[in-house]
C-alpha cells in the first residue's frame, strides 16, 4: 500500500524554524512506522534524522509523536495508523534535528531519584529474600525502558520543564516500594519537592503513551498516597 | 498539538472552568462592595444580572463551570484516594459530564427560559 507521511523537519544549523516535508512510500500494511521512516531515509531522503536501535520495542530509542500521540515507531503497524500519517518529535525537549530531541535533561531527572537499590546492611551469603507479595508491589514499574514517551506527553511537564516527570517517578516507585531498599526517605525528599510528584494533575496522557503498558498515573498516585500516609 | 483522550479533556475543562469561576469571583467582589454606596447603586448594578439576556447566558455558563468543576473535583479525589480509582477515570469523566448536563436542564429553564418566553422571570 502507498502511504503519505508528513514529517516535521528541523535542522538548527540551516533552518530558521521547523517545517513539514511530505513523502510517499510503498510499504506493507503489516510494516511498522519505523519501516516507513527507513524506506524514506534509505531510498528517498538520506537527510531525514531519527533515533532507532533495537527496532523491537525494547531499547526505547524511537519514541515520537505519531498522529499526535507519543508512540514507539517500531511498535505501531501501518495498518493501525492508516495511509496518512503525521510524525513529529516528542514535545518539551529541545529538538536537535528532525525527530531527535535532547534527552540529557530527561536522564538527569532519572538519576536524581537514585534509581538503584540502596541497602547498607552487609550482603547475606545468598540473596536478599523477598516474598512474592512484596515483589508484586512494584512489578508494573520494573517494565520501564526510559523512552520518555510518558514525560513528553505530560502537560504539567510542557509548562514546567523542572517537573521531575512521570518516567523518573515510575523509576522512583520501583525502588520506594521495594522491601529490600532502605533509602525511601532520600527519594521521598526529592519527589515531595515543589517540582516533584505533586505536579501531577492526573491527565492520564502518560498511561496512554506508555509502550510497555505501565499504569504510569497509578504509580504516581501510589507514590502520592505513600508520601501522605507516611507523614500522617 | 497533542491528541489527548478523556483524561486530557477533563483536565483542560477543569482548568478553564476553574479560571472562569475565579474571574467571576472578582466581578462578584466588586458588585457586592457596591452596597457601600447604598442600596440604589447596588440594585441598579445587580439588576443587570437579571435584565440583560447576555448576563443570563453568562450566569448559565458560570453555573455550568461550577457544576463541572465540582463533579470533576470529586472524580479527582476518588482517583487520588481510592486505589482502584484510576481504572474508572474515563467512566467517571463521562459521569461528571452527564451530571453536569443533567443539572443544567433546570438551570437552563429558570435562567434562559424568560429570554425565550418559556418561564416566568
Amino acid at each position: 500500500m502507498q502511504v503519505t507521511c508528513k514529517i516535521r523537519r528541523y535542522n538548527p544549523t540551516v533552518d530558521e524554524k521547523p517545517y513539514f516535508s511530505v513523502y510517499r512510500a510503498e510499504v506493507e500494511p503489516t510494516d511498522r512506522v519505523l519501516d516507513v521512516l527507513n524506506t524514506i531515509k534509505w531510498y528517498e531522503d538520506g537527510t531525514l534524522t531519527y533515533r532507532r536501535s533495537c527496532a523491537h520495542g525494547v531499547c526505547g530509542s524511537d519514541a515520537m509523536r505519531i498522529n499526535g500521540r507519543n508512540r514507539l515507531a517500531c511498535k505501531v503497524l501501518v495498518r493501525d495508523v492508516g495511509n496518512r500519517m503525521t510524525i513529529e518529535p516528542m514535545m518539551g525537549f529541545k529538538v536537535l534535528r528532525d525527530l531527535v530531541v535532547d534527552m540529557e535533561p530527561f536522564f538527569e531527572k532519572y538519576k536524581a531519584v537514585k534509581p538503584y537499590l540502596i541497602n547498607d546492611e552487609p550482603a547475606p551469603v545468598t540473596e536478599r529474600l523477598q516474598s512474592p507479595e512484596d515483589r508484586a508491589k512494584y512489578d508494573d514499574t520494573t517494565k520501564c525502558i526510559l523512552c520518555a514517551a510518558c514525560t513528553t506527553s505530560c502537560p504539567p511537564f510542557w509548562s514546567n520543564p523542572d517537573f521531575v516527570g512521570p518516567a523518573a517517578l515510575v523509576n522512583a516507585h520501583r525502588f520506594i516500594f521495594d522491601s529490600r531498599d532502605q533509602r525511601g526517605a532520600d527519594r521521598a525528599a526529592i519527589i515531595s519537592d515543589r517540582d516533584g510528584v505533586w505536579r501531577c494533575r492526573t491527565v492520564f496522557n502518560c498511561t496512554d503513551a506508555c509502550p510497555r503498558g505501565i499504569q504510569v498515573t497509578n504509580a504516581m498516585e501510589e507514590v502520592k498516597r505513600k508520601l501522605l500516609y507516611d507523614r500522617a | 498539538m497533542y491528541r489527548g483522550r478523556e483524561g486530557m479533556w477533563s483536565w483542560i475543562f477543569h482548568r478553564v472552568s476553574g479560571v472562569g469561576v475565579l474571574l467571576f469571583l472578582f466581578i462578584h467582589i466588586v458588585d457586592t462592595a457596591l452596597i457601600g454606596w447604598g442600596p440604589d447603586v447596588y440594585n441598579a448594578v445587580t439588576t443587570i444580572y437579571h435584565e440583560w439576556a447576555i448576563f443570563r447566558f453568562l450566569q448559565f455558563t458560570l453555573i455550568a463551570a461550577v457544576l463541572y468543576h465540582s463533579f470533576n473535583g470529586v472524580r479527582i479525589i476518588v482517583i487520588d484516594f481510592w486505589p482502584k480509582g484510576f481504572q474508572y477515570q474515563r467512566l467517571m469523566f463521562y459521569g461528571a459530564m452527564g451530571l453536569t448536563v443533567l443539572a443544567l436542564i433546570p438551570t437552563g429553564v429558570l435562567l434562559l427560559g424568560p429570554i425565550f418566553g418559556i418561564a416566568e422571570r
